[in-house]
């Protein structure tokens, strides 16, 4: 469960990030952050974990305040809470299974992962992960020969095997084609479903959140302007989300539909 | 041509302070070669010139190697040797410079700004310079050469390393942060497998580079093939000088070669 | 599609292996040993640089302060300095433009010129310029002009190789629009090659100026001129306060035409 209490963020330049939001998001949901680019969306994303850090307000999660939280109680709870870029922040000259790998680090002494002797369970747990992606046969492979597609779903692996309790997704779609975009909204629509994971994901094609989301939160200038499930957001309270009419670019189309 | 039309494409101006710039350059070149002395060749340059070839062309094969050492082979080991030496310390020791010195790495401008200041500051300084004061502390001898490419290739290496840095992609830093690792965690999967290549790519050109200063290093008396030659050059041995500089041009591009080959596999 | 893999068909699907550690492992192994070789062969020793310190640090002290009074002595040799850096790169780049018209593969008819015309390029590059100016010393004697010959031949080297390099990265259009003019060789160069590659043609220049100066700096030591000559005449008399002043105005004069010159190059490209 995470929590939000009036929290607000104020850049160092003075600008709004965050105005006053209060949220609660529960086990197991699959909620989708949609708004403008600019109303928030990724601040907000980025306040959970705590990748940025908020001005005012206190944010809980599982009970455990992670605004107050230092050094390794603050890694303690980042490790539950997995992440997905937009750009996928792999290492692109390192393999798919040291990428994934990578997700391990926060369970062992740093001596060990120096040294790189991860326990024969996490490779497994590795493969598992890639396997739920459909993509365990390029575990060998370099990151960078992989297609776009192949590398958020290399990013989703990471997570799985983090073992997270939470996925918060930033724009995980928005550098992929129509196609490609479908089989990871629906890997993460899998996963959430079948693992029960908590799943957060900013999106900006309203379509898509409507057809994978099960509540929808909307953001604009830094303020909760909606927040209900996909049942209630119709097409004219998308409108006062986005201060004006929707947009065809903001439709990905018939690929969803397909 | 200007009769019947009414617009007039003008030839644009150009920087009416071109030609003082000319002048100064022309000035420039006037004060240096008349500060030259062109004159008082000596008379036996062209029957000296005439010897260097011929002894280039008839080397002193015996010199190659001799039993009682002193020869061109452990000359040549040993400017190796200096080199292989002086860039590994310095490979190691300009880590934690180029870090300091990468804008990305540091909170603050003027932490890395001090960096790359004090990194230009070391490229500043002839290695041969430096040579002179490591003998006066280690004595003479290939020790001396070592420590003094070691120490005048950081100034280098750290700044191609800060460079590389500074190209990296805090991307994946940001996702293992996010994963709940530590600084040195995220360092060593995020930043680490980025630089690397790069890293080694720019070593082994230094290398390449630390192999010739250490043919030289020998002139002053810091070990290594220099010295037979500076030798041989003053008792006008010229079929050895022939044999050495042979030998340098042989050492010197087999290592460019090797380096090369394996510098493309890095990339 | 969800079903996970019996753990039959896993390995068929997984590569087999992961690559070797083997080639990691020899590689390391072959670095250690050739710096281990290295440190025998040239009796690298800790202790000895320890113990060697104290001597360093009182040669330091000896150079502080710096006897400014003798600068005046030296403003002489680093005049001639940068006359020979100046030289010495005028005719090098004089030189390269040739050379590097020689070794470029999209200009030249045949791989019978430019390979051999590379090979002879590559072999000038491997010696060293002081050991050029050592033996220019050798063949005319004393002063700064083998030393100008030395930085001359060196900067044929460094200025051809980077210039052939973008000359072989130009863009084609231009020239065969100038070959369906009807242009000769010449005409082709010039009207096709150089507009497009004279800026960076000038930056090298300039690179191999500044590389220049701190090599005429020390060419003195081989006796080939320039203010490198009174290294020996003040370390020989144990004035190590007159050799500061000779490093401190190297340095100075050094980061000034880095200085100068890298704004030029910047306004250059």
């Amino acid at each position: 469960m995470i929590e939000l209490h009036n929290v607000s963020k104020v850049y160092p330049n003075n600008t709004k990030g965050l105005n006053n939001i209060n949220l609660r998001f529960d086990k197991g949901e699959f909620v989708a952050v949609v708004g403008l680019s600019g109303a928030g969306k990724s601040t907000l994303l980025r306040s959970i974990n705590r990748l940025h850090d908020i001005s005012e307000g206190e944010i809980l999660i599982e009970g455990k305040s992670i605004t107050a939280a230092k050094g390794k109680a603050l890694r303690l709870i980042r490790r539950d809470i997995g992440m997905i870029f937009q750009s996928f922040n792999l290492v692109k000259r390192s393999s798919v299974l040291r990428n994934v790998l990578a997700g391990r680090v926060g369970y062992h002494s740093t001596l060990r992962t120096l040294l790189g002797r991860f326990p024969k369970s996490d490779i497994e747990l590795a493969f598992e992960a890639l396997e739920r992606v459909n993509i365990s046969e390029k575990a060998y492979t370099r990151a960078d020969q992989l297609s776009g597609g192949q590398q958020q779903r290399v990013a989703i692996a990471r997570v799985l095997a983090q073992e997270a309790k939470i996925i918060l997704a930033d724009e995980p779609v928005a550098s992929l084609d129509p196609l490609t975009t479908k089989q990871v909204m629906d890997d993460l629509k899998r996963i959430n479903s079948e693992l029960g994971i908590t799943m957060i994901v900013n999106l900006h094609f309203i379509d898509l959140a409507r057809e994978y989301a099960t509540r929808i939160v909307g953001l604009r200038a830094g303020e909760v302007v909606f927040d209900g499930p996909v049942s209630e957001a119709t097409d004219e309270r998308f409108a006062e989300i986005y201060g004006r009419p929707i947009q065809q670019d903001e439709l990905l189309g018939e690929v969803t539909t397909a | 041509m200007m009769k019947n039309g009414t617009t007039v494409i003008r030839k644009p101006r150009k920087n009416p302070y071109r030609w003082l710039i000319y002048i100064a350059l022309v000035l420039l070149y006037v004060w240096a070669f008349s500060g030259v002395p062109f004159t008082g060749f000596k008379e036996t340059a062209g029957q000296i010139m005439r010897s260097i070839v011929a002894g280039i062309f008839s080397p002193d094969w015996n010199y190659v190697y001799l039993p009682e050492g002193e020869d061109l082979l452990r000359g040549l080991m040993d400017t190796l040797a200096i080199s292989i030496l002086g860039t590994v310390i310095s490979a190691v020791i300009c880590i934690p410079f180029a870090f300091w010195a990468a804008r990305n790495i540091s909170r603050f401008r003027f932490i890395s700004g001090s960096g790359k200041m004090v990194l230009s500051f070391i490229r500043t300084f002839p290695e041969i310079i430096m040579a002179l004061l490591f003998i006066k502390a280690v004595g003479p001898g290939s020790f001396a050469g070592v420590l003094a490419l070691g120490l005048n290739s950081i100034g280098m290496l750290g700044k191609l390393y800060a460079d590389e840095v500074e190209a990296i992609d805090p991307g994946p830093s940001e996702a293992l942060m996010a994963s709940g690792a530590n600084r040195l965690q995220q360092l060593w999967y995020a930043v680490v497998p980025q630089v690397l290549p790069g890293f080694l790519n720019y070593t082994l050109y230094r290398f390449e580079i630390n192999v010739r200063s250490a043919t030289i290093l020998g002139v002053i008396g810091a070990g290594g093939i220099g010295t037979p030659l500076i030798f041989a050059l003053s008792t006008r041995n010229w079929p050895r000088v022939g044999i050495i500089l042979l030998g340098i041009i042989v050492m010197i591009t087999i290592i460019d070669l090797i380096s090369g080959y394996i510098r493309k596999k890095l990339v | 599609m969800k079903t996970p893999l019996p753990t039959s068909a896993k390995s068929a699907i997984h590569p087999s292996k992961p690559p070797t550690r083997m080639k990691h492992g020899l590689t390391a192994v072959i670095i250690l040993v050739l710096i281990w070789a290295s440190a025998v062969q040239t009796e690298a020793s800790f202790s000895k640089l320890v113990i060697g310190l104290p001597n360093m640090l009182d040669l330091l002290r000896d150079m502080f302060p710096p006897r400014w009074s003798y600068f005046k002595n030296i403003t002489n040799g680093m005049l001639e300095t940068i006359r020979m850096a100046l030289i010495g790169t005028t005719i090098g780049g004089l030189l390269a433009i040739p050379v590097a018209v020689l070794c470029a593969g999209n200009l030249m008819p045949s791989r019978w010129i430019y390979f051999p015309a590379r090979f002879v390029l590559n072999l000038v590059r491997t010696i060293p310029d002081l050991l050029l100016a050592a033996l220019f010393v050798a063949v005319f004697g004393l002063g700064p002009v083998p030393g100008i010959l030395a930085l001359a031949v060196f900067s044929v080297g460094l200025i051809a190789k980077l210039t052939y390099e973008s000359l072989e990265t130009i863009d084609k259009g231009p020239l065969e629009a100038m070959r369906s003019v009807g242009a000769t060789g010449t005409q082709l160069i010039i009207f096709g090659v150089v507009p497009q590659v004279a800026a960076q043609f000038t930056s090298y220049v300039l690179y191999c100026f500044e590389i220049n100066v701190r090599a005429a700096a020390i060419l003195g030591l081989v006796g080939a001129g320039g203010i490198g000559l009174y290294y020996e005449a003040t370390l020989g008399f144990l004035e190590y306060d007159k050799t500061s002043v000779i490093i401190l105005f190297t340095l100075a004069i050094v980061l000034v035409i880095d200085y100068v010159s890298m704004k030029l190059r910047e306004k250059l490209l």
